[in-house]
């Protein structure tokens, strides 16, 4: 699309100042009936820029974001509104982009998970996850049982962690303020445990291609039955605070609804699916890593809307914390990563007694390894949805080309079909509610 | 799309099918069907990419998962490609789900040329517009009938591909780099 369009050269006299764009006939230009803008950013900052676009039009183009406190990042929203309600919008993304699938291309895969961690920051060990799913897939390995119950745990964990943080942050955008504290309280006490088992409170690079990085520490059975006990009577407080509240219902029921065909036709995945009662969860309909032997029942809602998509994330901290409950029971004993030699660092004492396990190691930490020739993808359930790794290797230790399927990036195309004829406030409760995670959005 | 008309579409790309077997590879909505550590790989050519993903869709494949693009131009080894495929410089990557069988495939279309272009899957799966405009924002691959075919990541004015092989990764500036070696 260009700015100077043919098609209203015959009212170009009525725009007067700048003859060759009328701005109400691009006001009528821009009209169809779908929910989603398509206007490009300068045509928009044209529009806007131009006295007469809203001659005879009571149709506003409004900007909303990039920094705006219900965006969660820097997420921008061009709107375009009548009165109060929203018409159409267009979500501008990129603003976080920093080329994070070029880069993999530069690191070797022991490397890579530093990187792909930094994605989605609210749930950093799903994409380590699916990074090292991926890889494995390739090099044809199979990690221990121990290392695959410690992905589950740690992954359960991080679950509640991002649910936690779900829930401090849809409080505070629908005016609950009290909420954001307490949603941030309990996170920290789960990312408490993260710091003592992994080092890191974010960005963890624990699972790692071949296993996990470290061992549980001792003691950690504890800690994960004091987070048990502690987290159950909080989320009742929650209840009492949201859930039942008619503040609450009031301002959630009924705003921003999807059905289940409007889902899947917008590749949409995870909470925003279930919440049209649609029951697709992959640790139950594609398992991976143990889920076939833990019983946890997959949470769906039946209107769509924004107040399921809160009650399914509240409930999904409820089903975590079970499969967390029968991890402890079930945990094996064993080894946390693979004994290959080509591909995990040998032990550190072996180091001091065997010239060869000094070689691995030094050549594992500089070339790294090198990974069959070939391509595969893996997919996890992340907390926003299915979170897919597209890795191709051409026989190098770096990947060739390695894609992430980021579940906020094509979530983020559904805002605009759920604020369409919706009110203003109400986007600030939807963009919410589909929780966007810029940090993958964008990669 | 009913389901008997569903039904017939099927049985019709079927019968497609049947007209060109290909050399000793089976066929599946009109595409040369592999295998990738366990996943199937469907393999049409450009020209029939938008019958291949028709057919799929009418066979129950309702989302359309993924959709990606490499660029295979400084890929060393050669790839393996069923017989009758040839390698193009980019490749497309769909990948489809049928929620009712719990299936996925996994479509490759190899593109050549310096400006290359694909049909949408926009108007089956509108949920590919994001990923479509990646791709074209990356690698420079044009989805034709695309509704919005703009950057989506990159700034607006942007020039070049980054995930192209031939686009250089670029540094920033180090302020001090440049201090005197002198100690």
């Amino acid at each position: 699309m260009t700015i100077t369009d043919q098609e209203n050269v015959d009212g170009a006299e009525t725009a007067g100042l700048n003859p060759g764009i009328d701005g109400a006939e691009r006001v009528k230009r821009r009209g169809d009936d779908s929910a989603v803008l398509r206007l490009s950013e300068a045509e928009c900052a044209e529009i806007g820029n131009d006295p007469h676009s809203n001659a005879d039009d009571e149709r506003v183009l409004l900007n909303m974001g990039p920094s705006h406190p219900s965006t969660h990042g820097v997420l921008r929203l061009m709107l375009e509104m009548e009165g109060e309600t929203i018409l159409r919008s267009k979500p501008v993304v990129g603003y976080l982009h920093t080329g994070m699938e070029k880069q993999a291309e530069q690191l070797t895969y022991l490397q890579g998970c530093t990187n792909v961690t930094r994605m989605d920051y609210a749930s950093p060990l799903f994409t380590e996850l699916a990074f090292s799913l991926a890889t494995e897939k390739l090099l044809g390995i199979e990690v221990p049982e121990r290392a695959t119950w410690i992905r589950m745990l740690m992954c359960e964990l991080n679950r509640m962690s991002s649910h936690l943080l779900f829930m401090a942050t849809n409080g505070m955008d629908l005016g609950a303020v009290s909420m954001m504290i307490y949603g941030w309280r309990e996170r920290e006490e789960v990312l408490r445990f993260f710091e003592k088992v992994t080092g890191l409170r974010m960005n963890h690079n624990y699972i790692r291609p071949g296993g996990v990085a470290a061992d549980m520490p001792d003691g950690w059975e504890a800690d994960v039955e004091h987070l048990l006990e502690l987290i159950p009577p909080r989320l009742e407080e929650y209840d009492i605070l949201m859930t039942g509240q008619p503040i609450w219902r009031e301002r959630l029921q009924g705003v921003g609804v999807l059905n289940a065909d409007e889902a899947l036709a917008l590749s949409v995945t995870g909470p925003i699916l279930r919440s049209t009662g649609y029951a697709w969860d992959l640790r139950r309909d594609e398992p991976y890593l143990a889920y076939p032997e833990v019983d946890f029942d997959v949470i769906v809602g039946s209107y769509g809307d924004c107040y399921d998509r809160y009650a399914i994330r509240l409930n999904e901290i409820r089903e975590s914390m079970r499969i967390v409950e029968q991890i402890l029971d079930k945990m094996p004993a064993g080894d946390y990563r693979v004994q290959d030699k080509k591909v995990t660092p040998p032990p550190r004492v072996r180091i001091d007694q065997s010239m060869e396990a000094l070689i691995h190691h030094f050549k594992i930490f500089t070339e790294g390894y090198k990974v069959p020739e070939g391509e595969a993808y893996a997919c996890v359930e992340s907390p926003r949805g299915e979170l897919g790794v597209y890795m191709v290797s051409d026989g190098t230790s770096t990947p060739y080309r390695m894609h992430v399927r980021g579940p906020s990036f094509i979530n983020v195309q559904t805002m605009p079909h759920l604020m369409q004829n919706g009110l203003i406030a109400d986007g600030v409760a939807i963009i919410s509610s589909v929780d966007p995670i810029m940090g993958e959005v964008d990669r | 799309m009913s389901d008997d008309t569903a039904a017939e579409a099927a049985d019709d790309v079927a019968e497609a099918a049947v007209e060109d077997p290909g050399p000793e590879h089976q066929i599946r909505y009109t595409a040369i069907v592999a295998e990738s550590k366990g996943d199937v790989i469907l393999h049409p050519s450009v020209e029939t990419y938008l019958d291949t993903i028709t057919a799929a869709h009418a066979d129950g494949f309702d989302q359309l998962i993924d959709l990606t693009a490499v660029d295979y131009l400084t890929y060393a080894g050669k790839r393996a490609l069923p017989e009758g495929i040839e390698a193009g410089r980019f490749e497309v990557v769909t990948a489809l789900i049928n929620h009712q069988r719990r299936e996925r495939i996994r479509i490759r279309v190899q593109l050549g040329g310096d400006e290359p272009t694909i049909p949408t899957a926009f108007d089956l799966y509108p949920g590919a517009e994001y990923l479509e405009r990646e791709v074209y924002d990356m690698f420079g691959i044009v989805f034709a009938d695309h509704p919005d075919m703009s950057r989506v990541l990159m700034p607006e004015d942007w020039v070049g591909y980054p995930l192209r092989k031939d686009y250089a990764i670029g540094s920033i500036p180090v302020q001090f780099k440049a201090a005197s070696n002198q100690r």
